[in-house]
C-alpha cells in the first residue's frame, strides 16, 4: 500500500469509528434525560432502570469516543503536517472553542455517572443535559471545521501564503451551517433507530417487555422526527454542494456531461473509461430541479471542471446512493411508527418489531456514507481550491505499518464493546427484573 | 495576548503531567503492588479517580489544540520528527482509557478482568514514558534537518539515552504523585502507610533517574545544569522543590492530606518552572542552532487574540465546575458505596 494511500485510509478509519461513538455521545444524553424525567414524574422504577442501563452504555461509549478523538487531534498533524501547518491559525477556532465544550462534558459526565444518589436530583438530571448540550455544541464545532474545508474563508490567499487571517469569519463559512443541521440530525436518526432497534429485538425475544417497550418508545421519538426532517436538510446541502462544489455534485450524481434538464440518476455503476453510467434508472429533469428548484436549469457535468481535480466519481456516487436509499427507508419508517400510535396492535406484530430490528446499523452506515460523499467527494483537495491531499501528507514513509496497526486496534476495541454491550444487556433481567428499589447500585 | 496564549500552554502542560501524571501513577503503584493488596488498592483507586481521569486527561487536548492553533509550525514539526514516539503515546492512551473503563463497566466479572488489567497496567507505563521521552527529545536538540536516511530523522531524533532518562523520571514523578495522592484517599492506617511506602520508592526511583537525566545531558553537551542552576529564577524554583519536598516528608505521617498534595504538586512546579523559564521563548532545539521559539514561531496576531479570548472565557465556565467536582468526590463524605 502506498504511503498517501495508507495516510487517507488511516485518516477515514479512524474519523469512521470516532463518529459512532460521536453520535452516540451526543444524542444518549437526551435519551436519558427524558427517562430520568419519568422517572421523577411518575415515580416507576423502570424508569430509573432505564436511565441506569443506558449510563453505563454511555459510559463505554463515551471512553472509546474520548480516546479516539484524542487520537484524532494528533492524527491531523501525524498524517497531514503540511495542511495544519497552513490550516491550524485559520480553522482553529472552532477547536479551541471544542476545547471548552469537551471539558464542560467531561466534568458533567464525572458528575453524572457518579452522581447517583449523593447529589441533589435535579441538579443530577441537569448536569445529564449538560452532557448532552454540550456534546453537541462540541460536534456542530468540528463539523463547521470541516465545512472550511469544503468552503474555505477567513483568508487570502495571495502567491501560496495565507494572508488577512479572520478566524471567526472561517469559522462561520458558507457550508457551516447546513452541514451542522444534516449532522446534528443525522446523529438523532442513527442512534434513534440503532437504540430502538435494540429494544424491538429484546420486545421480540420476550425478555423483560415492559422495560424494553418503554425504552423502545423513547428512542423511537427522537429516531422518528430527525429522520422526517433528514431529507429537507438533504436538500438544502444539495443546492449548496451545486453551488460551492459543482465537481462534487456532479460525482455524486455520476454526470459526466453538462446538461440542460439532467435527469436524477437512481443506481447504476459509473464507467470510468467510457464515462457513461449503466444499468441506470433514470427521472428526467429531477437532477435540474433538485439542484436548482428548476426543472431546465443547466447542471455543470465533469466534462467541465479539468480532470486532474476529479473526484472519484463511482465511490461518491455509490456512497450517496446509499444514504439517500437508507434515508428513504427510515423515512417510511418513521411513518409507520406514528401509523401506530393510532393501531396499537402493531407493538405484538413480529413484523413491525423486525423492521425496527433492520434497521439498527442503517443510520450508521447513512452517516459513514454521507461522510464519505463529503470528504472523498471534496478530493483531490484537502482546501477546497486551495491545497491538494498529496501535498498535505506526511513526509515520514511506512504509514501503511501504522494503518495495519490501526486498523487491528480498531477492530479489537470495536469487538470488546459489542462483547460488553451484549453482556450489559444480558444482565438486565439480573439486574433489573426485580422492580424494586432494592436494586443494586449502578457502579 | 501573547503572553495569555503561552500562560496557558505551559498551565495545559504542567496541569497534564500533575493531574494526568497521578492518574497513570496510579496504574503504576497497582503494577507494583502486591497480589495481596492489589483489591484494595484497586477499590480505592477506582474511587479515587473514576469520577475524574476524564477531566484530568482534557488538558492534553488543550496543549494540543494551543499549539495547533497558535504554533502550527512547531506541532507540524513535532508530528514529522516525533511522528514514532507520539504514535506509541496515543496506543498508551487508547489502550489505558479503554481498559480502565472496561474493567469497572464489563457486567461479569470473569478472566476477561486480568485482561483488561494486564492492558491497563503497562499503558500507565508506557504512555508517561513517552511522554517524557517526547519531553526530552523536544528539547535535546537531537532533531536534525539535514539528516537525510530514515534512522536518523525518525528514529535518532529520540532514541537516546538522554530522552529515555526523562521518561524514567516522568514515569517516576507519576507514580510519586499518585502515592502522595492517595495517602489522602483511604482511612485504613495499613492501606495508607504502604501508599506511604510507595511514595518513598518513587521518590528514590525519581532522584535516582534524575541524576542519570543529569549524566546524559553532560555526556551529551545539554546544558541542563545551566538550564537549572544558570538563572536565578531556576535556582530559587529548585531550592524552593527541595525544601518543600523534605517538608513534605515530615508532614507525610502528620496526614493532612490536602498539604501534603499541595506540597507534591508544588515540587512538580517548581521542576517544570525551572526548565520552562531557561529554556523560554525556544520550544524545540535543533541540531543546528536555529531553535522553532514560542516568539518567533507563532501564527497571525488575529488568531493569537481570537484564540486568547477562547481560552479565557472557557475559563470562566470551566474552573467553578471543575472545582466543584474535585470537591464532591474529593471529600471522603461517602467513603464506600
Ligand atoms: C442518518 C444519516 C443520514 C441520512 C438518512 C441522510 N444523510 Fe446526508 N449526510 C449525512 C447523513 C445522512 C452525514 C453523515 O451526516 C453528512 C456527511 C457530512 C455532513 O455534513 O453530513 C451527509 C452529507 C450529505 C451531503 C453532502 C454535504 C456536503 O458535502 O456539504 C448531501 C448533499 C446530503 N447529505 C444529502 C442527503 C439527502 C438528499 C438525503 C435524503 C434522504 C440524506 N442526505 C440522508
Ligand atoms: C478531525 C475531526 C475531529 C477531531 C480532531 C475530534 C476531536 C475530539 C476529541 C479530542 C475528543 C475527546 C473529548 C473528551 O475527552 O471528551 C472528541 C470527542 C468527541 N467528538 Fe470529536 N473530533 C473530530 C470529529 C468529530 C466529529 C465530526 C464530531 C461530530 C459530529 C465529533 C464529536 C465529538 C463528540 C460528541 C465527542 C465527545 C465524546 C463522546 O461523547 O463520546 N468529533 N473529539
Ligand atoms: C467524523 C466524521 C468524518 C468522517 C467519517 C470523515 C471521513 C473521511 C474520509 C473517508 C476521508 C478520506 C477521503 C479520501 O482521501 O478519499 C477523510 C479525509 C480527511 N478528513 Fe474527514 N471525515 C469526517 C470529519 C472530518 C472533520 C470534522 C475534519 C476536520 C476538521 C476532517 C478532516 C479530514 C482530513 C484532514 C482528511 C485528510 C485529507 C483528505 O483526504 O482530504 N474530517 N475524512
Amino acid at each position: 500500500m502506498d504511503d498517501f494511500l495508507a495516510a487517507r485510509s488511516q485518516m477515514a478509519l479512524s474519523l469512521g469509528f470516532h463518529i459512532i461513538y460521536a453520535c452516540i455521545g451526543m444524542v444518549m444524553p437526551f435519551f436519558m434525560a427524558i427517562a430520568h424525567y419519568k422517572w421523577f414524574r411518575t415515580n416507576n422504577i423502570v424508569y430509573r432502570n432505564i436511565t441506569r442501563a443506558w449510563s453505563k452504555g454511555v459510559a463505554i461509549f463515551f471512553a472509546t469516543g474520548a480516546v479516539s478523538g484524542t487520537v484524532l487531534s494528533f492524527e491531523l498533524g501525524l498524517l497531514w503536517p503540511g495542511f495544519m501547518k497552513h490550516a491550524g491559525p485559520i480553522f482553529g477556532m472552532p477547536f479551541s472553542l471544542e476545547g471548552t465544550a469537551f471539558f464542560i462534558e467531561a466534568i458533567a459526565l464525572g458528575f453524572f455517572l457518579y452522581g447517583w444518589d449523593k447529589l441533589n436530583k435535579w441538579f443530577h438530571w441537569f448536569t445529564g443535559i449538560v452532557v448532552g448540550v454540550s456534546g453537541l455544541a462540541s460536534g456542530i464545532l468540528v463539523v463547521s471545521a470541516n465545512a472550511w474545508m469544503n468552503s474555505p474563508a477567513g483568508f487570502d490567499y495571495v502567491n501560496g501564503e495565507y494572508i488577512n487571517i479572520d478566524p471567526i469569519q472561517a469559522m462561520f463559512n458558507d457550508a457551516w451551517f447546513s452541514q451542522a443541521l444534516h449532522m446534528t440530525l443525522a446523529a438523532f436518526a442513527a442512534t434513534g433507530f440503532a437504540v430502538a432497534g435494540v429494544h424491538a429485538l429484546m420486545i421480540l425475544r420476550k425478555k423483560n417487555e415492559v422495560f424494553h417497550t418503554k425504552a423502545f418508545r423513547i428512542a423511537i421519538v427522537f429516531g422518528a422526527i430527525a429522520a422526517l426532517l433528514q431529507p429537507v436538510s438533504g436538500d438544502i446541502s444539495a443546492k449548496d454542494v451545486t453551488q460551492r462544489q459543482p465537481a462534487k455534485l456532479a460525482a455524486m450524481e455520476a454526470l459526466y456531461k453538462t446538461e440542460k434538464a439532467a435527469p436524477l440518476i437512481i443506481g447504476g455503476i459509473p464507467d470510468e473509461e467510457t464515462q457513461t453510467v449503466n444499468y441506470k434508472i433514470e427521472l428526467p429533469g429531477m437532477l435540474s430541479f433538485l439542484a436548482h428548484g428548476d426543472f431546465t436549469h443547466e447542471v455543470t457535468g465533469l466534462d467541465r471542471i479539468p480532470k486532474e481535480n476529479h473526484p472519484p466519481v463511482a465511490i461518491t456516487h455509490f456512497a450517496f446512493q446509499i444514504m439517500v436509499g437508507i434515508g428513504s427507508f427510515l423515512v417510511l419508517l418513521a411513518l409507520l411508527y406514528f401509523i401506530s400510535l393510532k393501531k396499537r396492535s402493531w407493538y405484538d406484530r413480529k413484523w413491525f418489531l423486525k423492521l425496527f430490528v433492520m434497521a439498527i446499523p442503517l443510520g450508521f452506515i447513512a452517516v459513514e456514507a454521507g461522510w464519505v460523499v463529503t470528504e472523498v467527494g471534496r478530493q483531490p483537495w484537502i482546501i477546497y481550491n486551495v491545497m491538494r491531499t498529496a501535498d498535505a501528507v506526511t513526509p515520514m514513509p511506512g504509514i501503511a505499518y501504522s494503518f495495519y496497526m490501526f486498523t487491528a486496534i480498531y477492530l479489537s476495541l470495536t469487538a470488546v464493546v459489542i462483547f460488553l454491550l451484549r453482556r450489559q444487556i444480558q444482565m438486565v433481567p439480573v439486574l433489573y427484573d426485580r422492580n424494586d428499589s432494592t436494586n443494586p447500585p449502578a457502579h | 495576548m501573547e503572553y495569555v496564549v503561552i500562560a496557558y500552554l505551559f498551565l495545559s502542560i504542567l496541569l497534564y503531567v500533575v493531574l494526568g501524571g497521578a492518574d497513570f501513577g496510579a496504574g503504576i503503584i497497582e503494577l507494583f503492588t502486591s497480589a495481596r493488596n492489589k483489591n484494595r488498592t484497586r477499590d480505592t483507586l477506582y474511587r479515587a479517580i473514576g469520577p475524574i481521569w476524564e477531566a484530568n486527561h482534557m488538558w492534553l487536548i488543550i496543549t494540543i489544540v494551543i499549539l495547533f492553533v497558535a504554533y502550527p509550525l512547531i506541532y507540524a514539526e513535532m508530528s514529522v520528527y516525533l511522528h514514532i514516539p507520539l504514535l506509541v503515546m496515543l496506543f498508551g492512551i487508547i489502550a489505558r482509557g479503554t481498559a480502565f473503563v472496561f474493567r469497572h463497566y464489563d457486567a461479569v466479572k470473569d478472566d476477561m478482568q486480568h485482561l483488561y488489567n494486564r492492558i491497563y497496567f503497562a499503558s500507565s507505563f508506557i504512555t508517561p514514558l513517552f511522554l517524557g521521552i517526547i519531553a526530552g527529545s523536544v528539547i535535546s536538540g537531537h532533531i536534525d534537518h539535514a539528516a537525510t536516511s530514515f534512522a536518523d530523522v525518525y528514529i535518532f531524533s529520540w532514541l537516546n539515552w538522554f530522552s529515555i532518562g526523562v521518561g524514567l523520571f516522568v514515569v517516576a514523578l507519576c507514580g510519586f504523585l499518585a502515592s502522595v495522592y492517595l495517602i489522602g484517599e483511604t482511612d485504613n492506617p495499613e492501606d495508607r502507610r504502604r501508599f506511604i511506602n510507595k511514595a518513598r520508592h518513587m521518590n528514590i526511583a525519581a532522584v535516582a533517574s534524575g541524576v542519570y537525566v543529569f549524566i546524559t545531558a553532560w555526556i551529551d553537551g545539554i546544558p541542563l545544569v545551566n538550564w537549572i542552576f544558570g538563572t536565578t529564577i531556576g535556582l530559587i524554583a529548585v531550592i524552593a522543590a527541595s525544601i518543600s519536598l523534605v517538608v513534605l516528608w515530615i508532614l507525610i505521617y502528620s496526614g493532612n492530606a490536602i498539604i501534603i498534595r499541595m506540597l507534591a504538586g508544588f515540587q512538580v512546579t517548581m521542576i517544570l518552572l525551572a526548565l520552562g523559564y531557561a529554556h523560554f521563548p525556544d520550544f524545540i532545539v535543533i541540531t543546528n542552532g536555529t531553535n522553532l521559539t514560542l516568539m518567533d514561531h507563532r501564527a497571525t496576531m488575529q488568531t493569537i487574540n481570537a484564540l486568547g479570548w477562547a481560552l479565557l472565557i472557557g475559563t470562566i465556565f470551566i474552573i467553578p465546575a471543575l472545582f466543584y467536582l474535585y470537591y464532591k468526590f474529593k471529600h471522603k463524605e461517602y467513603p464506600h458505596e
